[in-house]
């Protein structure tokens, strides 16, 4: 039936036989998409006298929002810290490659490097929304260098800085620019942290702690300056200790200022930590946790030797090591693997398993208002998955911009 | 007037729902001749509704050619709000099918001027060719719509109070909270629904049992609305065992015969 055009000739798509992920539920309710956003078919019905232009069965998939990955290093040979000549190539192949993961929109992500890499990769980096050439870019995430020397893990300890003389004045001499920069990851045990914390928070930069010593009062201070988020929980900080729980003790800290929440991210892939501990964070706090990769160029492509940054890392199944010795160094694994292990791994069910990568995400960058939900005037990004949450579809913008074909790929 | 009794609410509910797809199938509505059905809300109807969306999408039924028109609202709840009669129409109803949003017609609650608003609906059913079954269902104070006790026999279209009763029994859609419901509504009179050509009522469970009594073994009274019904050549009080709970057993056996 035509939809009413006195407010838009654009078309409307009704996506049935499905079950939507909305407040948190799995509900089974149709799915209604006009121009690129998440339609009210209710309002249309009452005030539009609208109806559906397409119906299209969604053979009883389970339909989430598309996943957010706000830690990626590169993937598919590509390594986001690497000034290369053909970076914006590189970018916009890993944001294409990712669709198949169910990643719709992310923070390409780089890892200590020399000022002169931030200054000639940073620029080519801008904010830009998905579509069918690949997920949409929310801003960079910076991941040092501004991190502790005793927890740089896989981090090049000669491109390690602080910011001690100039504070903010040095971090932005450091980076160049910050204009498409969505989170800063620094260890708030730093001298004139709470300074840079404040100026980059004032700025809408989300401020995450990691590669870090600090201990809980510190870390609770970083808060109170405006960081909202830990980098992958539990790497690369001190351990969880019962006088002093460091990083690890925000989780349950009561010195949150309120009306905040701290998120963190966690890689679970199944190596980077323990599924016991992986239950411990989310028992302690559900509410914040949110799944990341951390994946590296080496992720989609055979084990072996690549870049990360300044380093070369090795591949082996799904452990990826600095080259000959035993420390992490980013991750292979894929966003919709994490989803399905960290379900496997907790038990929880499969709305919270898709909420940590989608909701907690957005809630985490303050765009919940128009990603990581399926809510009516949402942007329509989203995923058709099977009960066993792999994806079989992406859409992006109400457009399907990748499905799994028959044979499976 | 016609009673059939069956054994519980789901038999009920589909006897009712059977009985308007028979009769908008026998109609063989079309572009231009459409079938009017008037409707109802409330947890009654609810069985009817559910059996009328699985012969829709079994495809035995389509509302293509249907105009429906409900018989009530609420005043001053906002049209998206859980328990206004739009909402219980569109998830109870309306999304399931493939009626035409033109044709769905409901009483706005907010409009400015609610008079005139009331007198537009009863255009609109004029303007359709009255209605064909206009379905029911009955108060535990034998009210028909919000025609509450009082209300006149002939009333058309209007804004009523809701009466004392009618707020309690609705008072647990609203939290409870006696100061959230709505204490006004706009209805269609007891007029309204008799210049249908054909009346279904649905009266389930034991709670209504008096009230079916008053409405059908009693006189014709302005105090139990429904009673009216005793005047239309073409009534049918469809319920289940537990509504003739209060009526003689004469009565029932009759008509169970």
């Amino acid at each position: 039936m035509p939809s009413n055009k006195s407010v838009s000739d654009a078309p409307i798509v009704q996506f049935t036989n499905c079950r939507i992920l909305r407040s948190h539920q799995l509900q089974r309710e149709d799915l209604w998409v006009r121009e690129g956003k998440i339609l009210n078919p209710e309002k249309l019905f009452f005030e539009e006298k609208g109806s559906a232009d397409i119906q299209l069965d969604c053979k009883d998939s389970i339909i989430a929002p598309g996943f957010i990955d706000v830690q990626i290093n590169g993937g598919f040979g590509v390594d986001f810290s690497l000034a290369t000549d053909d970076f914006k190539s590189g970018i916009d192949l890993v944001s294409q490659k990712i669709l198949s993961h169910g990643v719709t929109s992310f923070c390409p992500t780089l890892v200590t490097s020399p000022p002169a890499v931030y200054h000639q990769v940073l620029p080519q980096i801008s904010i830009r929304n998905g579509g069918a050439h690949g997920a949409g870019i929310l801003g960079a995430h910076l991941e040092g260098p501004f991190i502790s020397k005793e927890k740089k893990g896989a981090h090049p300890e000669h491109c390690l800085r602080t910011f001690e003389a100039g504070a903010f004045q040095d971090l932005l001499a450091t980076y160049g620019s910050l204009d498409c920069v969505r989170i800063v990851t620094l260890a708030p045990e730093m001298k004139r942290s709470s300074e840079v914390i404040w100026e980059l928070t004032k700025r809408g930069i989300c401020v995450s702690l990691g590669h870090s010593v600090a201990n809980l009062s510190q870390a609770e201070d970083a808060v109170q300056h405006g960081a909202t988020f830990i980098t992958h929980l539990f790497n690369a900080m001190l351990p969880f200790h019962h006088r002093d729980p460091g990083i690890v003790g925000l989780l349950t800290s009561d010195k949150i200022p309120a009306g905040r929440r701290v998120f963190y991210g966690m890689i679970s892939d199944g190596i980077h930590t323990n599924p016991a501990a992986l239950r411990i964070a989310h028992r302690a706090h559900p509410k914040g946790l949110v799944l990341v990769t951390d994946a590296i160029a080496g992720m989609g492509l055979a084990p072996g030797r690549h870049t990360l940054g300044q380093q070369v890392v090795e591949i082996d199944g799904l452990n990826t090591y600095i080259a000959g010795t035993k420390t992490l160094s980013g991750s292979v694994a894929t966003m919709d693997t994490c989803v399905r292990h960290f379900q496997e791994a907790t038990g929880c069910s499969a709305e919270i398993a898709l909420e940590a990568a989608s909701l907690h995400p957005a809630q985490l960058l303050g765009i919940e208002h128009k990603k990581g939900t399926l809510n009516y005037d949402s942007d329509a990004d989203f995923l058709m998955l099977n009960d066993d949450l792999y994806v079989q579809a992406t859409y992006i913008a109400g457009e399907e911009v990748w499905r799994q074909d028959a044979l499976g790929m | 007037m016609r009673l059939v009794i069956l054994e519980d609410y789901d038999q009920a509910s589909e006897w009712a729902a059977k009985y308007i797809c028979n009769r908008i199938i026998q109609f063989k509505p079309s572009q231009g001749r459409y079938f009017t059905l008037g409707l109802p809300t409330g947890n009654t109807p609810l069985g009817c509704y559910k059996k009328l969306i699985e012969y829709h999408k079994k495809g035995d039924l389509s509302f293509k050619y249907v105009k429906t028109f409900n018989m009530d609202e609420y005043v001053g709840l906002p049209r998206n709000h859980p328990e206004s009669y739009h909402s219980y129409m569109w998830n109870n109803f309306f999304k399931h099918i493939d009626i035409d949003p033109n044709n769905a017609h409901i009483l706005d609650g907010n409009a400015p001027d609610l008079q005139a608003e009331c007198d537009a609906f009863e255009k609109k059913i004029e303007e359709a060719g009255g209605i064909d079954l206009f379905v029911g269902g009955i108060g535990p104070d034998g009210h028909i719509a919000f025609n509450e006790p009082g209300s006149s026999l002939s009333s058309r279209t209007r804004l009523k109070t809701l009466a004392m009763d009618t707020i309690l029994a609705n008072a647990k859609y609203f939290d409870g909270d006696l100061s959230k419901v709505p204490t006004m509504a706009l209805t269609v009179g007891v007029g309204t629904v008799m210049d249908a050509r054909e009346v279904m009522i649905l009266i389930t469970g034991a709670h209504k049992a008096f009230a079916l009594y008053k409405a059908i073994e009693e006189g014709v009274n302005h105090m139990w609305t429904v009673s009216a019904f005793q005047q239309h050549p073409r009534t049918i009080f469809v319920c289940d065992e537990d509504a003739t709970l209060e009526l003689r057993v004469k009565t029932v056996k009759y008509f169970k015969g």
